[in-house]
């Protein structure tokens, strides 16, 4: 597999000022003041992705994931080490932002495409396929300055991803226009994969990234500190949340609570559909804790199929062995393998303080008809 | 899904397509070879430029030759009824060597502040900076090219032939101009970026720089003179606009030394002397240097660009 984005010890730091001369006065006065302080978004940062990988960048707010997209895109030079790219790119950073107010919908099409870096011939190919996606035929030659928000910045998304770039990448910006729209730009990315583009998805959301991804890079404060298979890298990022727990007020908490064990009465988790399922959760604690405990449940395929936390009646925890039970009163899958993950939160459930992922798998059987991943109990009769 | 897909299943392999690289420190050359392969959103960034300024206008882009055939007009009045100073077809000097005087002035004041004004799409969008105010010159070219019109269409009119020779010479000068400015426009942009007073201490500084260039006034009221006197003749050149305004006079002016049209009909020197050669061999001398500080500007550019993001 070729290499089309080769990140070779990429280092990013910027200077901070405390107080900005910017002025020529301000500079002459003060020649030497004004500190200055050096912040290092990115530290050595190495990976490489294959043509036709969907890799997602994860970190929380701060972690350096969107300075290293914008290296790669190219609108920040990094300060050493250096990223090689393998054909065209397309960005989906700030939707819209290269728009000319005073020129109409059709002009910017055509600038925003020569930005993107590309030619005028290549955009005049595309350019009904761009005006149909952004559903703005009749506004095309409008002044962009009449545009609502949500046609400029749906006209900016029809363009990025019908110039055909090689590569695409993506930060957060499926919040998009209505509902219908952001069903067609996900339905788009997932097109652009089957394809065998290559998809960079910069996101803090690990269910997207669970979603879309094959292997997920995790940033922590500059530092890569995971690069593999999503699942994986995924377990790394949570992990890492608990230890951030420790500059908050749980810091105290941390590994002094531990998820021991997830069993059945039965002893197997293999359950046929549509009977319920008793979880009993063994929680391990040495002082007394009063949090919220949240179960999830996953396809193989990443796809959430349901999260549920004890939402109101808190899991009062006391020194020692804890029993928490989950009751599932029926479990309406078809067949197939689910992994269930458990933890306890804080109150807010901002801070994870102990996590188990793939704490088990379920196995569910089903003998009936439905196809799918859940079953409705239809029946179709006429009248 | 409404549309057709665009593109069929299967992309296409990219093992054969050439590496582009991100580092600190881009060599001039690939800086230069990225700027090239650009031109086309160069040139969609000026028509943007000259599209927006006429906007909205009834007349649309024949401002552009209206305004600078007005300004004419009055000049032609002006010095024709009222400010006699005595030179004939004084406004075709004027005018020759304001032409080359706007199109440097409008890209500098346009440019410094370019980078700055843009942010957002700095911040934001990648492609070589240095488009922007590169852009704005481009912009300034054409008004230059309009004016130029305008110029050669009252020089017709009036019956004044150029000098058909030194034609040959003006693309040359053309050429001096533009990467002079291109280079000031460059460097000044990125600078004021860090210094926001560039912006305007460029504006006072043109108005100065502007006296400081023969085109109001004759090359005996210049300081050339005085400087020969002292064998100092090539500090006159210290100035690039003045050999290139000169060589402008000199094509659509043609007379050097000419009769008052003023009693007692005194003899002016209006433009040096020089022979055809030696024009040639300034304005290839000043082309040469042009284009080195053109590549100057890039690099400076290039360093100055790295920190843009956290000034801006």
């Amino acid at each position: 597999m070729v290499a089309v984005i080769d990140v070779q010890d990429v280092s990013k730091s910027f200077k901070i000022h405390h107080e900005r001369h910017q002025s020529l006065k301000e500079r002459l006065l003060h020649p030497r003041s004004g500190s200055t302080e050096m912040f290092q978004a990115l530290r050595d940062v190495s990976f490489s992705v294959g043509q036709g990988e969907t890799v997602g960048i994860v970190g929380h707010n701060g972690s350096g994931k969107s300075t290293l997209l914008k290296c790669i895109c190219g609108v920040l030079k990094p300060t050493s080490g250096e990223i090689r790219l393998r054909g065209s790119l397309a960005a989906l950073l700030e939707l819209g932002a290269g728009f000319q107010t005073e020129l109409s919908g059709r002009d910017n099409v055509y600038l925003y495409g020569a930005m993107l870096g590309f030619s005028r011939k290549m955009v005049d190919a595309i350019f009904d396929d761009v005006v149909a996606f952004s559903e703005i035929e009749q506004f095309i030659d409008t002044q962009v300055k009449f545009y609502s928000s949500g046609m400029y910045v749906r006209l900016a998304f029809a363009v990025a991803v019908n110039v055909d770039p090689d590569i695409l990448v993506v930060d957060e910006v499926l919040a998009v226009g209505d509902e219908r729209f952001q069903a067609k730009c996900v339905d788009r990315i997932q097109r652009f994969k089957e394809e065998g583009r290559t998809i960079l998805f910069v996101t803090h959301n690990a269910d997207q990234v669970r979603a879309l991804c094959d292997r997920a890079v995790v940033l922590d404060s500059g530092d890569m500190i995971a690069d593999g298979p999503t699942q994986d890298s995924l377990r790394i990022f949570r992990e890492h949340l608990m230890e951030d727990a420790v500059e908050h007020d749980a810091a105290h908490l941390l590994g002094t609570i531990q998820i021991e064990s997830v069993t059945t009465p039965e002893g197997s988790f293999d359950v046929k559909s549509g009977s319920s399922l008793h979880l009993d959760v063994t929680v391990t604690s040495q002082s007394a804790y009063s949090g919220n405990f949240v179960m999830e449940l996953f396809t193989r395929t990443g796809l959430l199929v349901s999260r549920s936390d004890a939402q109101g009646s808190p899991v009062n925890l006391v020194p020692g062995r804890n029993h928490v039970t989950v009751d599932l009163a029926q479990i309406p899958l078809l067949d197939g393998i689910y992994d269930l993950n458990v933890g306890v939160l804080d109150h807010h459930g901002h801070t994870v303080i102990a996590w188990s992922e793939k704490a088990a798998s379920i196995q569910v059987t089903y003998d009936g008809r439905e196809g799918g991943l859940v079953e409705l109990g239809a029946t179709i009769t006429q009248r | 899904m409404s549309q057709a897909p665009s593109v069929g299943q299967g992309h296409r392999s990219l093992e054969d397509t050439p590496v582009r690289v991100v580092s600190a420190r881009p060599v001039l050359s690939t800086r230069l070879k990225t700027l090239w392969s650009r031109r086309e959103l160069l040139i969609g960034l000026i028509s943007s430029d000259i599209r927006i300024k006429y906007k909205n206008s009834t007349l649309g882009i024949f401002w552009s030759m209206l305004a600078p055939a007005f300004t004419l007009g009055v000049y032609y009045m002006v010095f024709a009824f009222f400010l006699k100073n005595g030179i004939p077809n004084f406004v075709i000097y004027l005018f020759s060597g304001l032409v080359v005087w706007n199109m440097f002035q409008n890209s500098i004041n346009t440019a410094t502040g370019v980078i700055v004004d843009r942010a957002a799409l700095v911040k934001k969008v990648s492609f070589p900076r240095e488009i922007l105010a590169l852009s704005n010159v481009g912009a300034a070219v054409v008004y230059f090219v309009v004016q130029m019109v305008v110029l050669v269409i009252f020089v017709a009119a009036v019956g004044h032939a150029p000098a058909w020779r030194f034609l040959l010479i003006l693309p040359i000068s053309f050429l001096s101009l533009y990467f002079f400015t291109s280079a000031l426009a460059m460097v000044m942009s990125a600078v004021n970026v860090y210094l926001r007073d560039m912006k305007h201490l460029m504006e006072v500084l043109l108005q100065l720089w502007f006296w400081l260039t023969p085109v109001v006034y004759s090359y005996e009221h210049s300081i050339a003179p005085h400087l020969s006197r002292h064998g100092l003749s090539l500090l006159y050149f210290i100035n690039p606009i003045t050999l290139i305004v000169v060589t402008f006079q000199r094509v659509f002016y043609v007379n050097t030394i000419v009769h008052s049209t003023v009693a007692p009909y005194p003899l002016i020197n209006i433009l040096p002397t020089w022979s055809f050669d030696k024009f040639l061999e300034l304005n290839v001398a000043l082309f040469a240097i042009t284009v080195v500080l053109f590549f100057v500007a890039e690099a400076i550019f290039g360093r100055l660009e790295g920190n843009f993001e956290s000034e801006l």
